[in-house]
Parts: C-alpha cells; sequence; structure tokens
C-alpha cells in the first residue's frame, strides 16, 4: 500500500514537474546551443529580462519596507481599533484571493487614460498604465502579502517583552529596532523576500493587461516568453522559459540554504 | 528612589485594572506586591517602569512628577517574568546593553561586566547564549543585566515564577542579600505570600486593583486591616454565623450590633489554638470541649480538625512531639485570641477568661 501511494506520488511529480521542465529544457536546445543563446540574445530578449529585472528590484525594496511597518503596526500598533484589525488582516490576503488578472484590471480602472486618476498623473507627465510604474503597482499587488505573511507569525510569537526589555535599559525605537527586533524578524524577511523575488519574475496575468506589452518597451521576460509562443517562435519561447525555469530553482535552493542555515545557527554553540 | 503614588487609575477597555491607587516606598526599601492573579500587580509595576500609562493619577520620583517620563528616561531596571534576554547576543553582550546605551567607554563596561558576573556567581559563562543556560543562571543574567547601568528603581514582575520550587527557596535569601548589597529601592510582584513575607521589608497587598493594606510582613500577618488581608494571608478558621466562645463575652455583640444584610467575618488563625487534653483543668473556664473529627499527617506537623460542642468545626496543626490524636477522642480547646471584621471596625479579641476571675488558692 505504502509503495503503491510513493509510486504515484513519484509519477504524478514526474507527470506535472519533472516531464514539462524536461520538454522546455529539450525544446530549448532542439537545434543546438547556439539555437538557444541566439535566442537569448534578441535585442528583445535582453530588453524584456532588463524590464523584469528593473520590476523585481523595485518591487522588492518597496514591499520589504512596507511589509516589515505594516506587519509591525499590525501587531503593535495600539491605535487599530479591536474591530479593524481582522478588517486589515483580511485586505493583505486579497491578493491571494483574487485573479492577478483582475488585480492587473483594477489598476487600469484606477489609473487608465480616460481616468480622473489617469489625467492627474499624465498631466504631471507621469505615465502609469501600459508603462513600468503600473507594472510595478501590479506586480506589488500580487506579491504584497508574501513579506508581511512571514513576519506576522513571528512577531506575534515574539512578544513585546524583548522591545520592553530594551527599552527598559535606556534604548531608543531605532536602536531597538535594529539591535533587537531585526536579528528576531531578519530571517522571515529574506524569506519573505525570496517568495516575492521569485513570485514577481514569474508573474504574467496581472503584468500582462497593465502593460499591454509592448514590444522593446513594456515586454517583460513571462510576456515575452507568451509572445514567443504566440508567433510559433518555439525555440526563443523555450529558451525564454528554461531561463525563467533555472532562475526559479536557484532561488529557491538559495531559501531551502537560507533555512537549514538557520537551523544550524539555532542549534549550534 | 523615594516613591509616591497617588490616586492611580487604568483601564483596559471596560477591564478596570487600577482604581485609587495610592502609597509611598521610602528610599532603599525592598517592597512585595502581593494579590491574587489579576489584581492589578503587574500593572502597577508597569505604570510604574513607564510600559503603561495611567489614565489618572500621579507618579512621584523623588518628589518629582514622573508621569511624563519616557521609560528610557525613567533610570529603572525591570526583571521580566520570562527575563526577555536577548537571544542572539552572549551573556556579556546582554549584560553590557544598557552600559552601551549609555555609551560607556569599553574599559569601563567590561570592568563592570565582569564585576556583575562575579556578584551572580556566573563566572566564565559569558561567551555563552541565552539558550544554553539553566533557568537560575537566565535569571541571575537577568538580574545583571537590569542592574549594570546602575537604575534607581528596580522593578521585578514574578521573579522566581519561572524556577523549580526547591532552588525558588534559596533564591530568596541570595535576592534579599543581593539587594541589601546594590541598596537600591526594588519593587517586586507576587502571588506567593511566603515569598512576600520572607524577602520584602513592606508589603502592599493589591487586590481588584485597590491597595488593600500597606505594612510590615508582621503587620500584615497580625494586624490584617481587612477580612480579605485576613484570609489571603497564613491561613485562617473563619466563622461566619454568631456563636458563642469561651472567653470571648463580646463576640455575640458583633453580629447582634450590625444589621443582618452586612458581613460580619471571625478569623482564627490555627496558631491562635491550643489543643490540649480531656482532663485539663488549667484555666478550664476558658477552654471549649471538642471531638477530633478529623487527623491528617503533613510531615513536620498533624493536621487536626475538630467539631465544638455546638457543631462549629475548625482546624489547627500540632508539634509531630504531641500527644498524637485519633479521631473521636475528646480534647479541650484554648483559643488564645481571634479577630473580627465588621464593615465599621476591625477587632483583634484576647481570651479574657485566660486572666482567671476567679483563682482559687488551695
Amino acid at each position: 500500500m505504502r509503495r503503491l501511494f510513493i509510486s504515484m506520488t513519484i509519477l504524478i511529480l514526474f507527470l506535472i514537474l519533472f516531464l514539462p521542465f524536461l520538454s522546455i529544457v529539450l525544446g530549448a536546445f532542439d537545434q543546438g546551443a547556439d539555437a538557444f543563446l541566439v535566442a537569448l540574445q534578441r535585442p528583445e530578449s535582453l530588453h524584456a529580462l532588463k524590464v523584469s529585472f528593473i520590476i523585481v528590484m523595485i518591487v522588492v525594496v518597496i514591499n520589504t519596507i512596507i511589509g516589515i511597518l505594516l506587519s509591525i503596526e499590525m501587531i503593535r500598533g495600539t491605535w487599530i481599533s479591536r474591530w479593524l484589525r481582522p478588517l486589515i488582516n483580511v485586505l493583505v490576503d486579497l491578493p491571494f484571493a483574487v485573479s492577478p488578472i483582475i488585480g492587473g484590471l483594477m489598476i487600469i480602472l484606477l489609473f487608465g487614460p480616460n481616468t480622473v486618476m489617469g489625467m492627474f498623473f499624465e498631466n504631471a507627465g507621469i505615465k502609469i498604465v501600459f508603462a513600468l510604474p503600473g507594472m510595478v503597482l501590479a506586480t506589488i499587488f500580487v506579491t504584497f502579502p508574501l513579506v508581511i505573511r512571514e513576519i506576522v507569525p513571528i512577531l506575534e510569537e515574539l512578544g513585546m517583552t524583548y522591545e520592553e526589555a530594551s527599552a527598559s535599559l535606556g534604548a531608543g525605537p531605532l536602536r531597538t529596532f535594529f539591535l533587537v527586533t531585526w536579528p528576531s524578524i531578519r530571517w522571515a524577511i529574506y524569506n519573505g523576500i525570496i517568495l516575492t523575488i521569485a513570485r514577481s519574475v514569474g508573474e504574467f496575468g496581472a503584468v500582462l493587461v497593465v502593460s499591454g506589452n509592448i514590444l522593446n518597451q513594456t515586454q517583460t521576460a513571462t510576456t515575452l516568453v507568451y509572445q514567443d509562443s504566440v508567433d510559433f517562435n518555439m525555440i526563443a519561447a523555450y529558451s525564454v522559459a528554461l531561463l525563467l525555469g533555472l532562475f526559479s530553482i536557484t532561488v529557491l535552493l538559495i531559501l531551502d540554504w537560507l533555512k537549514k542555515r538557520k537551523e544550524d545557527q539555532l542549534n549550534a554553540h | 528612589m523615594h516613591i509616591e503614588v497617588k490616586d492611580l487609575e487604568k483601564k483596559f477597555g471596560s477591564f478596570i485594572a487600577i482604581q485609587k491607587a495610592s502609597f509611598k516606598i521610602q528610599k532603599g526599601h525592598l517592597v512585595g506586591l502581593l494579590g491574587p492573579s489579576g489584581g492589578g500587580k503587574t500593572s502597577l509595576l508597569r505604570m510604574l517602569a513607564g510600559l503603561e500609562q495611567p489614565d489618572s493619577g500621579e507618579i512621584f520620583f523623588n518628589g518629582n512628577l514622573a508621569n511624563s517620563l519616557s521609560i528610557q528616561a525613567r533610570e529603572i531596571g525591570f526583571v521580566f517574568q520570562n527575563y526577555a534576554l536577548f537571544k542572539h547576543m552572549t551573556v556579556f553582550e546582554n549584560i553590557a546593553y544598557g552600559l552601551k546605551v549609555k555609551k560607556q567607554k569599553a574599559s569601563v563596561i567590561k570592568e563592570r561586566v565582569f564585576h556583575l558576573l562575579q556578584i551572580m556567581g556566573l563566572e566564565g559563562i559569558e561567551k555563552k547564549y541565552p539558550h544554553q543556560l539553566s533557568g537560575g543562571q537566565r535569571q541571575r543574567v537577568a538580574f545583571a543585566r537590569a542592574l549594570a547601568p546602575e537604575p534607581q528603581l528596580l522593578l521585578l514582575d514574578e521573579p522566581f515564577a519561572a524556577i523549580d520550587a526547591k532552588i525558588r527557596k534559596e533564591l530568596r535569601i541570595w535576592l534579599r542579600n543581593l539587594i541589601n548589597e546594590f541598596g537600591v529601592t526594588t519593587i517586586f510582584v507576587t502571588h506567593d505570600q511566603d515569598e512576600a513575607i520572607e524577602v520584602a521589608d513592606e508589603i502592599i497587598i493589591v487586590q481588584k486593583g485597590r491597595i488593600e493594606q500597606q505594612g510590615s510582613p508582621w503587620e500584615i500577618y497580625n494586624q490584617p486591616s481587612s477580612s480579605f488581608v485576613a484570609s489571603f494571608i497564613g491561613e485562617s478558621n473563619s466563622l461566619a454565623s454568631p456563636i458563642s466562645l469561651q472567653g470571648f463575652p463580646d463576640l455575640p455583640r458583633y453580629f447582634r450590633g450590625e444589621d443582618r444584610n452586612s458581613e460580619v467575618k471571625v478569623y482564627i488563625r490555627p496558631e491562635w489554638i491550643e489543643i490540649r487534653t480531656e482532663n485539663k483543668y488549667y484555666l478550664a473556664s476558658a477552654s471549649e470541649p471538642a471531638v477530633v473529627s478529623h487527623v491528617h499527617f503533613r510531615g513536620d506537623s498533624w493536621f487536626i480538625e475538630f467539631q465544638l460542642t455546638n457543631g462549629t468545626k475548625l482546624f489547627t496543626y500540632q508539634s509531630i512531639k504531641e500527644h498524637f490524636l485519633k479521631v473521636g477522642d475528646q480534647i479541650n480547646i484554648l483559643i488564645h485570641q481571634l479577630i473580627v471584621f465588621t464593615p465599621s471596625e476591625t477587632r483583634v479579641l484576647e481570651n479574657r477568661s485566660k486572666i482567671d476571675p476567679m483563682p482559687v488558692f488551695i
């Protein structure tokens, strides 16, 4: 019985994970390594990867800072009344529940060319929809809960006493945060950042809706894969997809390594 | 540091944690805040520390209003119930934390930390992390960390709660000596009366957010100001119904004098009851006959429960060296004193017949 379950699990893993990845690898190298490299060195590939990279960097910075601040306020903020707390909690999780495409549509409805907000920013010379700011907003929407959901349980478990102890010894809020709170939550933050990177690199639906997928302008790596496959440029599609896949695997391996290091650190001495 | 608290009040939502609390603490005193769990002791301590803001009332440190002082500016040391040692710092870094905040020189910090380690008997563990220490060591590190910046006031929240019962007794004497050595004004919270009586110079009894009584352990034990204090500290027999006892002719008057709705309570401490053999004639007019109804061995004494002729059951303890009693034995009871609480007064009554009114000379 046990063997049957194990072999079933392996079979499913093989069918949904290993086989597709293998087909991507084979597809990418269908006409040799040269074709793979040429596909990656196309100007539109390089541009798309650059756009993806910029989005990831901005999203990680904004998500981390807002994530830390919001988590601390959600747990510690005395100004939040009792009924508001669960509401904020639910709102934070909203991106998990809502389809990314709907997230993208919300941004178009808010900042689209014919809306009040859109006009306002247009007049100020800032284009949001079909431009980088909109894509960043869409990606932030999709990845928003990741950092917060990592920090909140740690902060809850930590309680106030360490920070209170620090304050009673004369330390101000900044020193307390960097010397006492930060060391306790930093692994959670690293986890959250890595998940954010992986998720924002792979984001497709929300970005496709707000970017308009304009070649060499608002095309990201994932929308390029989509474009290439629609254009029957399969080798290019597979090549970029393989690169994205390898990147995600690397990121997850780093996550695993970080966790192990944290455990080692806890068990050491 | 001399501390004065005036009419302090604190609510958490609709829950009243502290109401109209006022007390004064002399500089250098070691004071125990004693009371049942959830009575507001920790809230008082946290308000003194500046971790909570009172809704109304004033806190004075050395005569200066301290309400608006931040926790950092209060010059206090706080030892938390779970010690709250910084997990990612070594023992040395933990103890040095407050000194580093004060921007002391590295050499001064090192000297002070090693001095404290030596006083606490923690030499050689300065490079260890908190999770490598035993409970007792953690507690001592927490004390050292709180004492390092030379606070004017040391606040301890249930300092022995997380320690084995056996070691706890040793630590009480250790704590007394430590506080005496540093001479720092100290307030500690406890729900353990033995701890408070053994350690404190002065006890403040807190119940349901009110200060019930403040006084030396002797005063609290022997002159309780309310029936709550009498029942909370030590053990007591309580008599709720009016009975008459030999030697206490005034007792029924207290029950009669008050209207029926008001509460009159009479407490008799077990140590005020003397058990004598049945055929004892000395001070016969002061004593009551009784029958033993329950005997229980307690290791260092016998627990004796007995019934008076009017049906009242009382208990006391008897030394194991004394005459051994069985259930059903006829005995003679001498009650030396009792304490009466009425809503208007508190009276300690002595057994009047002990001074034999009719001495017989042969």
